[in-house]
């Protein structure tokens, strides 16, 4: 059996071949590599041995620790205060060669809330990539909805039988035709903080009401407008996903609704998004995938910064792999990405399961 | 309710015209089957009733009211798809209502009008399935269900029959005929199968190329079709036609001859015929007999024996082909030389094809 199934395939394995080979080289066995080297010290270029280190890349990424602590209180009991807040004693003093609290030792205060007078600082060991982690998260929160609902509506447009139609889809699918990179680079052009055209844009609608923003160089504002070009250069790309699937559903279904006198806004609820339904968790799918391997735009736009406002995961992946020649600690963030991404389709594909 | 007329209804794509003027009057509660060759124009006829193209000119009315320029949905319509078109993620019970999930009518009165056309259509229990589960005929009822529960004027059909078997075809076609004198609303039926026109149809509009052929009764079609096409279109098998050269003409009787024909006098109601001129003559093959002293011979050429009746493959001396539709028990082996006799007064006379008077 298993002979017969070898010899009577030999052409098809050959012909497989080169991309199999292809494939093994660059794809497979950098992903087994991956996993391997999150597991060692491995440095880019190094003199010394690689080491096995098991799991301590990992507590480094994601090491979490809290910390309640009281408001200081000075000899007559009442709560120091300064700058009109309670003073509350330096974490520093806790994770700095403080020998009561050896498992907060080297981490950093990632953010705090107040309850009941006393304040809980949660400390992170990397808190730079649980910025990322949040930004990324941030990121696909908001741009795997508002992309597929703008590429939906888009698709929508450009699927009616109207002269030039064509013309309107060609222009709605260049911006993903273009590299990324050259997209970022003019977008930088564009959210330029003095002549920017974004902000001559705006002040010429308000009249010169509304100042002008380094869209890029303030942290408030730097995350949203790459969120934003983002948006922008590949809404074209779903545009097209949600077009072909529009095209699959039969125009006798429209005629026969047409004729039951459904309205629009019921043509799409009864027969247009059913219809979708496949195209919809194929589009959620590739989106969130797409959204969790941000990187070209921030590597061409912002580096990250400022202030860590745009870090996201595979930059630092990146960063920390070649530019800081950590490929250990790169490959354990590429790995935890990938539990990441492989968690959240399975839990995307259960929830869109077809239920009989 | 209602009755529905087209008058001078023209329907270009372009350049191309596929409606060349067409006029039919439907009376209330009617059945009228358009039949004609596949592309002919009954689907586009059809569509330009129900609102889903737009009429290039004349007028058409629906119960005394212009609708040309009303959307499907005022027309007070119904239509039943050839492809069925039932909606793939809705169960049976949410299709048959689908018209009054529209129009927003409550949960009783859907429950209610869904029963009431399940019961009709038997298939009550089909009621929870989903259109997957569902085979060809049921998918068609499914269908057929959605358009009664409006109770609409007028019911369309567009070829509803073609996706089935054949069994099924006739079973479906019976339920339709029951259907219309149930719900007693006007139907209008498209269809290219002659026998589906034939056995539902109070009014058949024969079409070609976009244009109406004829227009009447089963019956008076069969026995009076106006010319060559509608004669050849209607009846199974189809008619003889004879090529004959036309002797005289007297009155409205004309005495026609041809090689294999002695010269006979038939009617030249079609007319006019000129003396020399050519003709065809028309003979059913049920009104052609074997019998001593016919007036066609010829030689067998092959019997097909269809339980209800035999029908004769028969060669004539120049070598043309006769069919003749005889009783069931009747025995003929290939190539015993036999003769054909006809009735006169069954036999039809045409103007040749490229010089008979079409409408408009
Ligand atoms: N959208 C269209 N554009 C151009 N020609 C069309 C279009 N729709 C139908 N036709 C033409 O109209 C003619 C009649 O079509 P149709 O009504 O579907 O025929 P039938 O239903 O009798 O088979 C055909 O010759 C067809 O090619
Ligand atoms: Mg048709």
């Amino acid at each position: 059996m298993a002979s017969k199934f070898t010899r009577s395939n030999r052409t098809g394995f050959l012909m497989a071949g080169p991309a199999v080979f292809l494939i093994g080289c660059f794809v497979i066995l950098p992903f087994l590599f991956a996993i391997a080297f999150s597991f060692t010290n491995q440095r880019l270029m190094s003199p010394n041995p690689t080491e096995w280190v098991g799991l301590s890349n990992y507590e480094a990424l994601l090491g979490l620790g809290t910390l309640t602590l009281e408001p200081e209180k000075d000899a007559t009991g009442a709560v120091v205060m300064e700058d009109g807040e309670p003073k509350f004693p330096a974490t520093r003093s806790f994770t700095r060669g403080n020998p009561d609290y050896p498992q907060l030792a080297g981490m950093r205060e990632w953010f705090s809330f107040d309850h009941g007078g006393s304040r809980t600082f949660v400390l992170a060991r990397d808190v730079v990539f649980m910025t990322a982690v949040v930004n990324t998260f941030l990121f696909v929160i908001i741009v795997a909805p508002v992309q597929a609902g703008i590429a939906l509506g888009l698709a929508l447009l450009i699927n009616q039988r109207l002269r030039g139609i064509n013309v309107f889809r060609a222009i709605y699918f260049m911006p993903v035709v273009v590299s990324i990179v050259v997209v970022s680079l003019l977008w930088r052009l564009i959210y330029d903080g003095q002549s920017g055209l974004l902000n001559n844009l705006l002040s010429a609608v308000s009249f010169g009401m509304i100042p002008q923003i380094d869209w890029l160089g303030n942290p408030d504002t730097a995350l949203g407008a790459i969120i934003g070009m983002s948006i922008w250069q590949a809404v074209g790309f779903h545009m097209v996903i949600w077009l072909s699937g529009l095209q699959t559903i039969s125009p006798t279904l429209y005629e026969a609704a047409a004729i039951e006198g459904a309205s629009k806004t019921q043509v799409f609820r009864y027969i247009t998004w059913p219809g979708l339904r496949n195209t919809a968790v194929l589009i959620l799918i590739v989106i969130t995938m797409q959204a969790f391997g941000l990187f070209a735009q921030i590597d061409v736009m912002t580096n990250g910064g400022p202030l860590d406002s745009t870090q996201t995961i595979v930059f630092q992946a990146v960063e920390r792999g070649y530019v800081k020649k950590d490929i250990s600690g790169g490959s354990a963030i590429s790995v935890v990405l990938f539990v990441i991404v492989l968690s959240i389709s399975l839990i995307q594909r259960w929830l869109t399961r077809e239920k009989s | 309710m209602a009755g529905i007329s087209l008058k001078g209804l023209r329907k270009s794509y372009g350049t191309a015209h596929v409606i060349k003027g067409v006029d039919i009057e439907i009376e209330e509660g009617e059945f009228c089957v358009f039949v004609g060759p596949s592309g002919c124009g009954k689907s586009t006829l059809l569509r330009m009733i129900a609102g889903l193209e737009d009429i290039s000119g004349g007028d058409l009315t629906i119960d005394a009211k212009r609708v040309n320029d009303l959307p499907p949905s005022e027309r007070g319509v119904a239509m039943v798809f050839q492809s069925y078109a039932i909606f793939p993620h809705m169960t049976v019970r949410e299709n048959v209502a689908f018209g009054l999930t529209i129009a927003g009518a409550s949960k009783e009165e859907k429950e209610a009008k869904v029963a009431e056309a399940a019961r009709i259509l038997q298939m009550e229990h089909l009621l929870d399935r989903r259109p997957s589960q569902l085979s060809g005929g049921q998918r068609q009822r499914v269908a057929i269900g959605r358009a009664i529960v409006r109770k609409p004027k007028v019911f369309l059909f567009d070829e509803p029959l073609s996706n089935l078997d054949a069994a099924l075809r006739m079973d479906m076609r019976m339920e339709i005929g029951k259907l219309h004198h149930q719900l007693g609303a006007t139907m209008i039926y498209v269809t290219h199968d002659q026998v589906e026109a034939m056995t539902l149809a109070d009014k058949i509009v024969v079409l070609k190329e976009g244009r109406v052929m004829q227009i009447g009764a089963p019956m008076e079609l069969y026995h009076n079709p106006a010319n060559l096409f509608v004669a050849g279109f209607l009846g199974a098998p189809s008619m003889n036609f004879l090529e004959v050269t036309v002797q005289g003409v007297t009155g409205d009787k004309a005495l026609v001859s041809s090689p294999v024909l002695a010269p006979i006098e038939v009617s030249a109601k079609r007319g006019p015929f000129a003396p020399g001129a050519r003709a065809i003559l028309g003979l059913r093959p049920q009104y052609l007999s074997v019998a001593e002293g016919g007036q066609l011979s010829g030689k067998v050429a092959l019997t097909e024996r269809l339980g209800s009746e035999t029908v004769l493959d028969i060669e004539t001396a120049d070598g043309k082909s006769l069919v003749a539709a005889l009783a069931q028990d009747a025995v003929f082996p290939i190539g015993t030389p036999v003769t054909l006799r006809f009735d006169a007064e069954k036999a039809h006379l045409f103007q040749p094809e490229e010089t008979a008077s079409q409408p408009h």
